[in-house]
């Protein structure tokens, strides 16, 4: 896992969305347990406790839950994470069409155009 | 819970006064940046935290109890300059420091000397400032303390020894204790920091939490320091 940090922005706001995206991804499994505070903080180089305020807001999420004396786990409610990964691809494929709307694709021309990845059979004909 | 109370501190040289009316409360378990710029009266500060200097007024109290051989226990400083001298050995320094601090944790420094790859036989003189840096940071952080001070740890070494440094505070400041870090290369160490601390013209100006302070301002603490005390 790798962590990239802009100063500009609260670090633990930063820290939540980068683990979040982990869970999502599957790079951290449901189920999975997660490094301690003090391997976190090491991991991402940022302060101890911004790695507990981060951890704590996942487990509001309930994407995380604790074990007394044994650490912190991600979820098993794999049907919650699935949910939020169809919430992230919402939002990026949003994101996508609204930048191509901006460039004159309509919605169907870039769906078109991400079919075959801007390839050469992409009919411009149309605009 | 309060570690280190400074009630109305002031120092003054003469006519001049380097601090007026400092009044900080530090918390424990915290890493707490002290910015401010050449002058401003970082070092001056942590100099009377150290009991080094003399306040001219005020009073401050470590654990409630004021300042004197109890906090230099509890207090592991790092200064700006050091005071050991340069003609001895690694494993010379490791036994100072076994003598003066009952809360040196030999092993620890060992250990992490170690993974620098220095002969302990080797005299500090001969070692670039930049792995001096490092084996003093070494010393001061195998101290089980209450609180780190560490004036300017960061002056005058590359971007990799920098990561060094604040990865070695970082992994072995003792739990439950608080690190005070000095400096004015705020965004190699803003990441790093609970709570920012600025100081200028010898008078706090804010202390607050760095993420709370991004937010309410908009910026890096970094950028936020260079619009407030813009020359």
């Amino acid at each position: 896992m790798d962590f990239v940090f802009d100063n500009n922005i609260p670090i633990y706001i930063q820290l939540v969305e980068q683990l979040k995206t982990y869970i999502v991804s599957g790079a951290l499994a449901a189920g999975e347990r997660l490094p301690s505070v003090r391997e976190l903080a090491m991991m991402t180089k940022v302060n101890p406790n911004t790695v507990q305020k981060a951890l704590g807001e996942l487990e509001n999420l309930g994407l995380i839950y604790t074990e007394r004396t044994n650490g912190k786990f991600v979820s098993c409610d794999s049907e919650k994470i699935y949910a939020l990964r169809l919430e992230y691809a919402k939002n990026i494929s949003a994101e996508y069409l609204a930048g191509m709307k901006k460039l004159g694709f309509s919605a169907e021309q870039a769906v078109i155009y991400l079919e075959d990845l801007g390839g050469e059979d992409f009919d411009t004909s149309g605009m | 819970m309060t570690l280190l109370e400074c009630k109305n501190i002031s120092k003054k040289y003469g006519e001049k006064e380097i601090l007026k009316n400092i009044n900080l409360s530090l918390p424990s378990d915290k890493i707490i940046g002290l910015l401010g710029k050449n002058g401003a009266g970082k070092s001056t500060l942590i100099k009377l935290i150290n009991d080094l200097l003399t306040p001219t007024e005020g009073e401050i109290t470590v654990k409630g109890k004021p300042i004197g051989v109890e906090s230099k226990r509890s207090i592991a400083y790092l200064p700006e300059r050091t005071y050991l001298d340069k003609r001895m050995t690694v494993q010379a320094v490791l036994t100072y420091f076994s003598d003066f601090y009952d809360n040196f944790d030999r092993q620890k420094a060992e250990k992490l000397l170690a993974a620098l790859d220095l002969d302990p036989k080797e005299r500090l003189l001969k070692m670039s400032k930049g792995m001096q840096e490092k084996v003093q940071l070494v010393l001061v952080m195998s101290r089980k303390a209450d609180m780190y001070i560490l004036d300017e740890p960061l002056g005058g070494v590359d971007p990799a020894t920098r990561d060094y440094i604040l990865n070695t505070i970082l992994s072995n400041f003792a739990q439950g204790a608080s690190v005070l870090i000095s400096t004015h290369l705020i965004s190699d160490v803003e990441r790093i920091l609970d709570e920012v601390i600025f100081i200028d013209k010898g008078q706090v100006v804010l202390q607050e939490s760095a993420d709370e302070l991004r937010t309410r301002e908009g910026g890096s603490v970094d950028e936020i320091f260079r619009r407030m005390f813009r020359c």
